[in-house]
């Protein structure tokens, strides 16, 4: 099989032509229904593509942690005609962090590495991720399961759904910006109970909490004039569950804006550019970085029974994440809370501009 | 009490200074001679240090700072199965899976090729990350994956006359490809060739689909080493092995070691010449001043204070000396690396010119040798001047042995005896140290012989009729005083029989290289692929090439190297398709092959390192599997010191499905010009194949090779001239001495009716004769030690034997230059010592 590859490789090199085949990326239309669990997989042709994992845990003891596992795909524009194993055709990126206001700071550790020889990879068909050892999987009895062991802690979760996927925009097709390819397919599973523990120091705490798990994956997300953006997904009390973004440009002017709002009942309003509105109520600036981020923000929604809002507070407020060792972006990652909501907010590119 | 030191120490400046002002000559000779034996040794061992040091820089760049690596035994590779199955053992944090080759640029000039994961890499070998490769690593900028761009280190981008963002081509294994030089690689040598491409591209443009050379390994904080080697070890196949950072180390170690040891030998052999200068010197001075010494005792001056003051003249020579030889070592070694490099021609770190690193504690230990070895040259006279009775020396100068006294044998013999005993002691940590014991024995027992020698060699001539007055004058006062006789013959028999040592080496190696040459080079031409790591001449185009006009006979060879142990160098495995059997040079009679094994030939350093003898079997790592092998002979080998297996070619397809070979060796038909046929031998090969191509006819080879073997040994010729300089320096300032110190003796020859004339002619036959009786003591005494060096010395620290041959013409010259430098430096000082009125040189007026 080898020999055969190799000797193909070759005829490769005669016949084919100079210029490297890149990879055709599929664009993000509205309209493509979404089915699970096939949906759960990886899509490999697109661009890029994310489960994000967010959630408050709650120890033994009472005391609120929260925590992030996020994978990422990606696949680089390289000359598909390369037959070596090590063709970088999907790079995987994996983030975990622990934010416990005992520490005052993110605990956090990532992985990179391109996909291939079991070492990496990110299944179709259903979720099933793997890095370099940190897992994320979700079982034929729906439930999700993480193992992350980095650094300075050990996340072992189990993630069980409450409720069905919550798809936002049109029925999965989110706009991120005023093309309408600037778009992804996106979907949430809010109100994830959390069973498990988590392992600092060599000590194993067991842990319950709620979580929410984001899905997304595009082609061409941003708007070239967007620097980046403000999300936030909330947990709320009674059941119901919050999404807010807005894409920001270079002044910190929202270029595009969306969510959603599910009640108690399961019914779900899309939410629109107008009917989003985020405000900065305080800002935190990094002494590693020295960024200013607006880690409080009161966040108004238009819904159909009147504007309702919700005060954002930070578990604590250096939630600062510096991935750029690995080549990540520098941004606030952090546990947020209103009454009677709890969630996180993510706050990119105020650093430096974010590219995906 | 307090005045009486006063007055000793007064006694001592006076004597010393007055000593070094009257005979300043004298002293500054032998502080010179220590100043050149330090000088040397220092040098050798800072040009040494600073090319380790630039060699060790070298193999850690391309290594990076991985904890552990696994290496492929051979340059094809090993699976790259093993890359996930290695990641996987607990307690590697990262494993970084790398594709090496050697690639040329478009002139030819070779770079080292690494094509790695980014995102491996950056974790276990950082400083091969290139600057704006591992940039962005992750997000909108894709470039750490592209497969046509590089990031190429200083020297590689200098070598290969490349600017950032030019597009370069580089060929290995018979395949090309375009980079874009997009980096560079900071961290890496200045001097080191490196260029990094990405790992897919590395293995599709380069032919190597499925095969990796390197696994380079970052461990766990905390993780078991041991516990993660054994774990590797069982995961390993049979054509890769881990290598530790010691092993490495051994290995970069191993690869020059023996010859620096050598070098560092030799420069000690010229401190201890050195050290028999002063010994010369500083008895002469003795004995010249020994009725002054005799003066003092009658004074009142202790016995241990005259010692005392002889031993600080001793050290003060020694300080200057060293001191002296550590500043002259220093500009020496700087010299030495410009125009050798920084192995002094020895060839084992090819590229790089290193920094000279000033080593203080190696200059230390040095000046504490200089000064040893001044004491120590000291110690024989003072005691002697301690021991003689006042009451005597202080009326003579003359020899401290009675001449009726003959002069023993019996410690010399015991000093041989025991030298000979050391040649045959097996190597200390694979160094000839015992063979060096026994070089020194052999040094110290003949110069301990020498007054018995003399005076062996001198008697027959004595009861020959002596032809005229002045010869036998001369050879009564050489027969009389045997001491005085001695101590001139030692610095003459040290640097001769030293010298000589070298000389005979050296030439019995040149020769058995020429020969060796010879009959490993027979065919007409040689034709090599400089790349045959990948692909090679195939079957097709090896019949092409027969079916050459004027090609009568062609045989081929495939070389890979082969690592079979993991902290030696890897070995070459030649498979020719000529029987190597019958065509290169056996050692011994081969032994029958029994029915149905493989043969393999070892080369002689092979056979010792491995310690494998005819008839033994052996495992070769092929194709991803040990393979036996039978040992049917072992042949000379020169060329390579870490060892060579021979294979026949047939066999060598069989176990790897190899059919492709790099190198031919082809016989012409005669009177077929070789330009015309290495033409068209160059017109029958495959396209891609005749750029890397070189074809040499085997004068050119031999021509290029013993160029290369007189480059590393130019620092011998070096050494060898200043021990031949300072030996006949010596003799010059020995003879001078003594004559000198004989002005009442022409005194009274003169009053005797001696003509000026015929004490000319005493003193020349003196000091021929002298000269003579050291040459020939140090001419047996060397031949004697060449051959520890070739016998013992040689084969332990290189692996190879060699043919004594005996350079008769620079024996005869080395004799004649110092039999008339001893007679022309007697007359000379004589001259001087006789220019004055016969009556004031009797006179004593001291």
């Amino acid at each position: 099989m080898r020999a055969l590859l190799a000797a193909l490789a070759a005829v490769g090199m005669i016949a084919a032509a100079p210029t490297p085949i890149l990879p055709d990326y599929p664009r993000v239309r509205p309209g493509v229904h979404l089915s699970f669990p096939t949906d759960h997989g990886a899509h490999p042709a697109f661009r890029t593509e994310w489960w994000y994992l967010t959630g408050w845990l709650r120890t033994a003891d009472q005391r609120d942690l929260g925590f992030q596992v996020t994978v990422f795909r990606s696949r680089p524009a390289i000359d598909q005609r390369n037959p070596s194993a090590f063709t970088a055709r999907q790079v995987l990126f994996a983030h975990a962090a622990l934010s416990d206001p005992a520490v005052g700071r993110l605990l956090h550790d990532q992985r990179i590495a391109r996909a291939g020889f079991g070492l990496a990879a990110a299944a179709t068909g259903d979720t099933d991720l793997t890095l370099d050892g940190w897992t994320l999987k979700r079982g034929g009895d729906g439930r999700y399961r993480t193992h992350v062991a980095a650094r300075d802690f050990t996340l072992d979760l189990t993630l069980s759904p409450t409720q069905p996927p919550l798809l936002q925009g049109q029925a999965g097709y989110s706009r991120k910006g005023p093309h309408p390819d600037q778009a992804s397919y996106y979907y949430s599973v809010p109100h994830l109970a959390v069973t498990g523990a988590v392992l600092r120091g060599g000590k194993r705490v067991a842990v319950t909490g709620e979580a929410w798990l984001d899905r997304e994956w595009s082609s061409t997300l941003l708007d070239p004039k967007a620097v980046g953006w403000d999300w936030a997904g909330l947990n709320l009390a009674d059941g119901s569950a919050v999404t807010a973004f807005q894409v920001r440009d270079a002044q910190g002017q929202p270029l595009w804006a969306g969510g959603s709002f599910r009640r108690r009942d399961g019914t779900t309003q899309a939410l629109g550019r107008e009917a989003v509105t985020f405000t900065v109520q305080r800002r935190w600036r990094s002494p590693r970085t020295g960024t200013s981020y607006p880690v409080a923000q009161t966040l108004a929604l238009k819904l159909a029974e009147g504007t309702r809002q919700w005060r954002l507070t930070p578990l604590f407020d250096d939630q600062e994440l510096d991935s750029r060792p690995a080549g990540g972006p520098v941004y606030w990652e952090g546990a947020v809370s209103a009454p009677g909501a709890r969630g996180y907010l993510e706050l990119t590119g105020y650093l430096t501009p974010l590219a995906l | 009490m307090s005045a009486d030191r006063g007055a000793g120490a007064l006694a001592r400046r006076w004597m010393i200074v007055g000593e070094w002002r009257a005979r300043p000559g004298r002293v500054m000779l032998a502080a010179l001679a220590i100043a050149v034996g330090v000088a040397l040794g220092f040098a050798v061992h800072l040009v040494n240090r600073s090319a380790l040091d630039e060699f060790g820089r070298a193999i850690q760049a391309v290594n990076g700072e991985a904890d552990l690596q696994v290496h492929a035994t051979a340059p094809v590779g090993f699976d790259e199965a093993l890359y996930p199955k290695l990641a996987r053992i607990p307690g590697v944090a990262v494993a970084s899976p790398v594709v090496e080759v050697t690639a040329r640029g478009p002139v030819g000039e070779p770079i080292t090729l690494l094509g790695l994961d980014i995102l491996r890499a950056g974790h276990a070998t950082p400083s091969l990350v290139g600057e704006r490769l591992g940039g962005a690593a992750f997000g909108g900028g894709d470039s750490p994956f592209d497969g046509d761009v590089i990031a190429l280190s200083a020297a590689a981008q200098h070598a290969l006359g490349a600017r950032a963002e030019s597009q370069i081509t580089l060929t290995a294994g018979g395949r090309s490809a375009s980079f874009r030089v997009s980096g560079t690689l900071p961290a890496v040598g200045e001097e080191q060739r490196l260029g990094v491409i990405d790992i897919a591209a590395a293995q599709w443009r380069f032919g190597g689909l499925g095969r990796l050379q390197r696994i380079d390994l970052r461990l766990a904080p905390g993780a078991d080493r041991d516990a993660v080697e054994a774990a590797i070890h069982k995961a390993l196949p049979a054509d890769a092995e881990l290598v530790t950072g010691q092993s490495a180390a051994r290995r970069t170690d191993s690869l020059s070691r023996a010859y620096r040891v050598n070098l560092e030998m030799l420069a000690m052999v010229a401190l201890l010449t050195g050290g028999f200068l002063v010994y010369s010197a500083q008895s002469l001075s003795v004995t010249l001043r020994r009725p002054q010494f005799a003066l003092l005792r009658v004074l009142g001056l202790k016995r241990r204070a005259l010692i005392g003051q002889l031993f600080v003249e001793g050290a003060l020579v020694g300080l200057v000396g060293a001191g002296l030889g550590i500043g002259l070592g220093l500009a020496l070694a700087a010299l030495a690396l410009r125009m050798f490099g920084g192995d002094l021609g020895g060839g084992y770190f090819s590229g790089a010119r290193p920094q000279l690193a000033f080593a203080p504690v190696a200059a230390g230990v040095f000046l504490a040798l200089g000064l040893a070895v001044a004491l120590a040259g000291s110690i024989l006279p003072a005691l002697a001047a301690a021991r003689a009775q006042p009451a005597v020396a202080l009326k003579s100068a003359g020899d401290v042995v009675d001449p009726r006294h003959r002069p023993s044998a019996r410690l010399a013999l015991l000093l041989l005896a025991v030298a000979a005993l050391a040649a045959f002691a097996p190597p200390v940590l694979e160094l000839p140290l015992f063979g060096y014991g026994a070089i020194a024995l052999l040094l110290a027992g003949g110069i301990v012989a020498m007054p018995w020698l003399a005076r062996l060699l001198l008697t027959p001539l004595r009861r020959l009729p002596s032809p005229s007055p002045a010869v036998g004058l001369a050879l009564e006062r050489l027969w009389g005083a045997p001491g005085h006789a001695a101590i001139a013959l030692c610095g003459i028999v040290a640097s001769v029989s030293l010298m000589v040592a070298m000389a005979v080496m050296v030439s019995s190696f040149r020769g058995s290289v020429e020969d060796w040459l010879t009959q490993v080079l027979p065919s007409d031409l040689y034709l090599r692929i400089l790349t045959p790591d990948a692909t090679g001449l195939d079957p097709a185009a090896q019949a092409r090439l027969a079916a050459t006009p004027g090609v009568t006979g062609i045989s081929y060879r495939k070389t890979l190297m082969l690592r079979l142990a993991p902290d030696r160098p890897a070995v070459a495995l030649i498979a020719s398709s000529a029987d190597p059997g019958r065509t290169l040079p056996m050692l011994g009679a081969p032994k029958p092959i029994p029915p149905g094994a493989t043969p393999v030939w070892l080369s002689e350093p092979m056979a010792r390192l491995y310690g494998k003898h005819p008839g033994d079997t052996l495992q070769l790592p092929l194709a991803g599997q040990p393979a036996p092998v039978f040992v049917a002979g072992v042949w000379r080998d020169y060329s390579r010191q870490f060892g060579a297996i021979a294979i026949a070619g047939g066999d060598f397809t069989r176990l790897t499905g190899d059919a492709t070979r790099g190198e031919a060796a082809i016989d012409l038909a005669p009177g077929v010009p070789s330009d015309r046929a290495a033409t068209a031998i160059r017109a029958a090969l495959p396209a891609a194949l005749a750029s890397e191509a070189t074809v040499v006819r085997p004068k050119e080879i031999r021509a290029i090779a013993l160029q290369l073997f007189d480059r590393s040994f130019a620092v011998t010729y070096a050494l060898e001239a200043i021990a031949i300089v300072v030996g006949l320096t010596g003799v010059a300032a020995t003879f001078s001495a003594q004559t000198l110190a004989r002005a009442k003796e022409f005194g009274m020859l003169r009053h005797i009716g001696v003509k000026r004339r015929q004490i000319m002619l005493m003193l020349a036959v003196e000091g021929g004769l002298l000269g003579a009786v050291g040459v020939a003591a140090g001419l047996s005494l060397g031949v004697a030690m060449s051959q520890v060096l070739i016998h013992v010395v040689n084969p332990q620290s290189f692996h190879w034997t060699m043919e004594t041959r005996l350079p008769w013409g620079l024996f005869a010259s080395l004799a004649a230059a110092l039999v008339v430098a001893s007679a022309g430096t007697a007359v000379l000082a004589g001259r001087g010592a006789t220019a004055g009125p016969a009556v004031r040189a009797v006179r004593e007026d001291w």
